[in-house]
């Protein structure tokens, strides 16, 4: 390295990171890739779900050369009540084609295997480096500090995680947004993949992916659980201001969902190895802060808060590498390095992440309606309930039984109010 | 093996910790959070590290998961600084 420059500084070998540094690696630059953790992934928790075009984005048959865990052929989702569940159970087996859309992962493995191919590309990957501040001069990010000692590069690309300390450095943040994030909670529990297939009704390489509302103490907010292979990624994620309100603790309320009649039998016999924690971006395009770049310095994945959440689709580690491969291309063709940052908002177009944030624009919306979390679940069960009771009395008329059931949960005004909502948002 | 409910320590006894003794990488200023009224980290801290004793806020950074929960929800400031761990001490996953 010519005066021990680089090219580039990536900050975090998560999927952003790791995606801008093979991007760069591949094309011959010269790119140190720099990881908190041990080892990569080491710090990182995610519910445990990739959309794969990304990876294939990034080069074609990267998919097979990734250590995915199941694909995702079910898509569940399950309304609680105390102590029932209604469940629709969507299933696909050719869900996605020829590329299958997404399969469940498992960070400490996919974020080591990522950054093991960075490093064989011949990028720089020093694990256990914490990054304490940036070098600035003459208005411009020329490198990073660590410790005592200082690198430095045309460009630092800033893949620190949802809690960017490197982007609030930079001046592009101001203060953090507590209405922009949820916190998740999440255990993940061993379990035999004979079991999980069987439980699951799934061939060994498939797997189900599944959001359940009604668990949450009426917060809003939902949980996930993803069959892996040999284990089970259970979770919830939780409004932080909304929980903050109340006065039970998130994790009393997630280990009341984990011993719900519904959800212990699908995990019996399992071991809970492991516990973590993370906040996810969730407002989507309206979280995205308004700068991702200055002079020598460019934001992507988590930290630049790069989520869509509708509900039903769950999306960051896919738009993290998006926005690393946007990064590294702009990189690439930016005359002059350090002043990449317009053709990284370019790239995010062309590739059309920016579209797609836009598409779910005000769907986070959709989640303030507070009934979704508390009476509407319990809605649904009261209608089950109903339509499969017999008891040998004289029947209600079935229209005049579920009005009584709605009447219960909403009113006529609040549903119109609800609905309408949820029309706009969308 | 069976699956049963977890209390706060029990969750937090299936991670790895490397605890950076004497040296807690996030800092808590006790006479804020003394007037703070929400004290939101009781409740929303994933690990439970804020906890009341004797009606003070004790914060302990030995079972932090890093997830920066307290960093976006302290609003009176009592958290008056927030870093991640030194290299290679705090939270390590292994199968998340």
């Amino acid at each position: 390295m010519a005066d021990d420059k680089f090219d580039a500084i990536v900050v975090g070998a998560g999927p952003a990171g790791s995606a801008c540094a093979y991007t760069l690696a591949k094309e011959g630059r010269s790119v140190l890739l720099l990881e908190r953790g041990n080892t990569a992934g080491s710090k990182n928790v995610s519910g445990g779900r990739l959309y794969t075009y990304a990876l294939e984005l990034l080069e074609e048959g990267m998919l097979q050369r990734a250590p995915l865990q199941r694909k995702i052929v079910r898509e569940q989702i399950m309304l609680l009540n105390e102590r029932g569940a209604t469940t629709v159970d969507y299933f696909n087996p050719d869900f996605g084609g020829e590329v299958p859309q997404s399969y469940s992962v498992v960070r400490s493995s996919l974020d080591e295997w990522f950054a093991a191919e960075v490093e064989e590309k011949g990028g720089m990957v020093a694990s256990g480096v914490v990054v304490d501040g940036l070098i600035e001069e003459n208005g411009k990010i020329v490198g990073i500090r660590s410790g005592e000692e200082d690198m430095r590069a045309d460009v630092v690309v800033a893949a620190d995680g949802v809690n960017s300390l490197l982007g609030q450095k930079a001046g592009l943040f101001p203060e953090v947004n507590s209405h922009a994030v949820g916190v998740g909670v999440k255990e993940t529990i061993e379990l035999p993949d004979s079991l999980i297939s069987a439980r699951f009704a799934l061939k060994d390489d498939e797997g189900a992916a599944r959001v359940a509302i009604g668990c949450t103490d009426g917060i809003s907010g939902g949980a996930f659980m993803y069959t892996n292979k040999g284990s089970i990624s259970l979770g919830i994620v939780f409004n932080p201001e909304q929980a903050a309100r109340q006065q039970r603790h998130i994790q009393d309320i997630f280990q009341d969902f984990k011993m719900h009649p519904a959800i212990q039998p699908l995990i019996e016999g399992g071991t809970s190895v492991e516990y973590g924690a993370h906040l996810v971006p969730e407002i989507g395009l309206n979280g995205i802060p308004k700068r991702l770049y200055r002079d020598g310095f460019v934001v992507v994945g988590d930290a630049a808060q790069l989520g869509i959440n509708t509900g039903l689709i769950i999306r960051g580690m896919d738009l993290a590498i998006v926005s690393g491969i946007a990064a590294g291309r702009a990189i690439l063709k930016s005359p002059v390095v350090a002043e990449c940052g317009a053709l990284y908002m370019q790239q995010l177009e062309e590739l059309l992440l920016l579209a797609n944030e836009r598409a779910y624009k005000n769907f986070h919306q959709i989640f303030e309606l507070s009934r979704i979390f508390g009476s509407y679940p319990l809605l649904a069960n009261d209608a089950m309930k109903f339509l499969f009771t017999v008891d040998g009395k004289q029947p209600k008329p079935m229209l005049k039984g579920l009005l009584e059931v709605v009447k219960k949960h909403a009113s006529f005004g609040q549903l119109a109010a609800d609905g309408w909502k949820a029309y706009r948002s969308i | 093996m069976t699956i049963k409910r977890l209390g706060p320590e029990e969750l937090l006894s299936l991670d790895k910790f490397a605890v950076d003794e004497g040296n807690p990488h996030i800092l808590v200023d006790k006479a804020i959070c003394a007037t703070c009224t929400p004290k939101a980290c009781l409740i929303v801290c994933p690990a439970r590290c804020y906890r009341l004793k004797d009606s003070e806020v004790n914060f302990e950074y030995a079972g932090c998961l890093e997830c920066g929960t307290c960093r976006v929800m302290c609003k009176d400031k009592g958290v008056t600084s927030w870093n991640y761990p030194r290299a290679s001490f705090g939270v390590t996953f292994r199968c998340s």
